[in-house]
């Protein structure tokens, strides 16, 4: 297929289609509204689902009953529509069915803004719906990459019967740019042997997030964690940039990670010895790569739209070893290069020490810069 | 010496739809009779291997287990939009959720609602028992004026607590419904009653004639603190005046079903 210009909302939907969706159920929300309008559109032509759901609240539980049946399914939302969801997402997450969910983020916290934000980092890496449970996260940071993020999704879902989400800062979705769609896919749905299909001519068959006895809960768990291992052995992701003889290192995800590339351009033109590494899979983070950075390269420099959510996940494979510093814009407020550019000389110019939490030193100046 | 065990002899047992796990309701309630009816209306029309159930929050909780065709468990409230996204991938099978009146007139009021007013093709058995059962008696959105409940306990209060909801007026309302009628579970006759009307809900459903629901006026003895019979008898008493039994709404095509 040749590049076309794309929006980045309608780029996930189509791509999605062409991966084979069988079914999408969402509710309008800024700015990921397109992706939904796109969807009433073109699925109805293809003879595939389309419902706009009530809320948030029936989208993800509709996703919840087409995925228990084997189908491909999604739903695409922002961040107050995540949070809706969140009950949903844990009844999937403890039925083991696969679903993905794409998250356009917009500034919060509460009804907040409709510009790009990545504030909802924590929810979709840590925290989420009620009880233990791990999705894998991937971040785009260009309308390919949602392209292609997307496709990879629902193989990643079906693969290990679990969540799949995508956290698309609103940059992402909102965006045009080049890009190449992938060739249509045909539907074909998989004879799953969980799938609930009706019990024709086989024993009938249960899905349920439901475990009585506490015993049969913990041994559901240590399931979930077992495939949970295997993600984290198999599936991390992410980007390196000039990190070959990098010196100082910084890290950013999505539209931050590409922002600060164009920081990091311009500081190997002058000369400084400085790379970028861009996860890709927030959940499994790459911390392997990033202990092993800390011991050779000489701080690191992580860049979020947040107050340092990402932050915490470096900090633990760093381990103190080197110092890590911090810049964010918060709100919905998106970074320049510039701004990233003079952190950059920063870091690489003024002496820098191993503190307990490099946000306390990013607050001041951030405040100074914001009043 | 005469065979019992012959099947000109057989005048009960247990429908195929139906598992042999015991269930676990309390003495008196008519879940289990509920159930039965279900299961009755699945085999007689052949579609046990083609039904997905859509199990509640609630008592009948565990009802998957107690039905012998698939089944899937909903968050509370939500088992209309379950249904929903199962029906609309597979539209040719058969979908029931089952609710009490916790679930599906408080918690799950939007996804009912919305279900109907979509004309959903699933099935909705309605139990309304008047009292949340099984986190131990507290006041529904049915409890009636003056009930004492755990969390009514000098009775329901209108002025503070509010009034009934009445479910099977408000969904009739949507054009979406083909059919919607309350019934009771007090008494033989009106079960008879209660199982021509699942059966017609069921009809409606495989005959593409929009959302079905049956209310069904129920007993909670345990929590009424009340025995068995006497519940029967506040059913009749009590419920049945401020929940008319009827025909909310039977659609032109749904009243040309011959059963």
């Amino acid at each position: 297929m040749a590049k076309e210009l794309l929006k980045g909302n309608e780029a996930i939907a189509e791509a999605a289609i062409r991966a084979g969706l069988e079914a999408y159920f969402g509710y309008p929300i800024t700015p990921q509204t397109e992706v939904l309008e796109w969807m009433s559109r073109r699925m109805p032509e293809l003879g595939r689902v389309f419902v706009q759901a009530e809320s948030e609240v029936a989208a993800i539980n509709m996703v919840y009953g087409a995925a228990c049946t084997g189908a491909r399914v999604m739903s695409t939302s922002s961040s107050p529509g995540v949070s809706l969801m969140m009950e949903g997402l844990s009844y999937i997450a403890g039925t083991e069915v696969p679903m993905v969910l794409v998250n356009v983020m917009r500034g919060g916290p509460g009804l907040g803004n409709i510009a790009p934000s990545q504030g909802d980092y924590n929810q979709a890496v840590h925290g989420g719906g009620h009880g233990d449970y791990h999705p894998i996260v991937l971040a785009p940071s260009s309308v390919q990459e949602a392209i292609d993020l997307v496709v990879l999704s629902f193989d990643l879902a079906e693969k290990y019967r679990t969540i799949c989400m995508i956290v698309a800062d609103g940059n992402i979705g909102q965006m045009m740019e080049p890009a190449e769609l992938p060739e249509m896919r045909p539907v074909k749905r998989r004879e799953w042997d969980w799938a609930v299909t009706g019990a024709e001519g086989r024993e009938r068959r249960i899905l349920t997030s439901i475990y009585i006895d506490p015993y049969d809960e913990e041994v559901t768990n240590l399931r979930l964690l077992k495939r949970w291992r295997e993600i984290q052995k198999n599936e991390v992701r992410y980007k390196e940039y000039y990190l070959d003889d990098a010196e100082f290192v910084i890290i950013g995800f999505g539209t931050a990670g590409r922002v600060a590339l164009s920081a990091v351009r311009a500081a190997r033109a002058q000369g400084l010895k400085v790379g970028l590494l861009r996860p890709i899979t927030l959940s499994p983070f790459p911390y392997q790569v990033v202990d092993e950075l800390s011991r050779r390269v000489q701080a690191f420099l992580v860049v979020e739209m947040n107050s340092g959510q990402m932050l915490d996940d470096v900090l633990r494979a760093v381990q103190g070893r080197v110092p890590v510093e911090f810049y964010g814009r918060l709100g919905g407020v998106v970074p320049f290069p510039d701004e990233i550019a003079d952190e950059i000389r920063r870091i690489t110019s003024e002496k820098l020490t191993v503190t307990a939490d490099p946000r306390e030193a990013w607050y001041e100046r951030l405040s100074a810069r914001v009043n | 010496m005469v065979t019992i065990a012959k099947p000109e002899n057989l005048v009960y047992q247990r429908p195929e739809s139906l598992t042999e796990f015991p269930t676990h309701y309390c003495p008196g309630c008519t879940h289990g009779v509920a159930h039965r009816l279900i299961a009755e209306v699945l085999d007689e029309m052949g579609i046990r291997e083609k039904t997905i159930g859509v199990a509640p929050v609630g008592c009948s909780v565990f009802a998957y287990n107690y039905f012998n065709c698939d089944f899937v468990e909903a968050a509370h409230g939500r088992a209309p939009a379950m249904a929903t996204g199962i029906k609309r991938v597979l539209p040719d099978r058969v979908v029931f959720t089952y609710q009490g009146d916790g679930d599906l007139a408080s918690i799950g009021m939007a996804e009912i609602v919305h279900a109907a007013g979509r004309g959903e093709n699933i099935t909705v058995i309605f139990i309304n028992n008047a009292i949340y059962g099984m986190t131990g008696g507290q006041m529904a959105p049915t409890t009636l004026p003056g009930q004492k409940t755990t969390s009514s306990p000098n009775g329901r209060d209108v002025e503070t607590q509010g009034y009934p909801i009445r479910m099977a007026e408000i969904l009739a309302q949507l054009d979406g419904a083909g059919y919607v009628v309350r019934r009771s579970l007090h008494n033989p006759a009106n079960i008879r009653k209660a199982k021509k009307a699942i059966r017609l809900a069921f009809e409606t459903q495989v005959r593409g004639l929009g959302f079905s629901l049956v209310e069904l006026l129920s007993t909670c003895p345990t929590n009424w603190g009340i025995n068995p019979a006497d519940a029967l008898k506040w059913v009749e008493e009590h419920m049945v005046p401020v929940f008319p039994l009827g025909d909310y709404k039977v659609a032109e095509a749904v009243a040309q079903i011959k059963v």
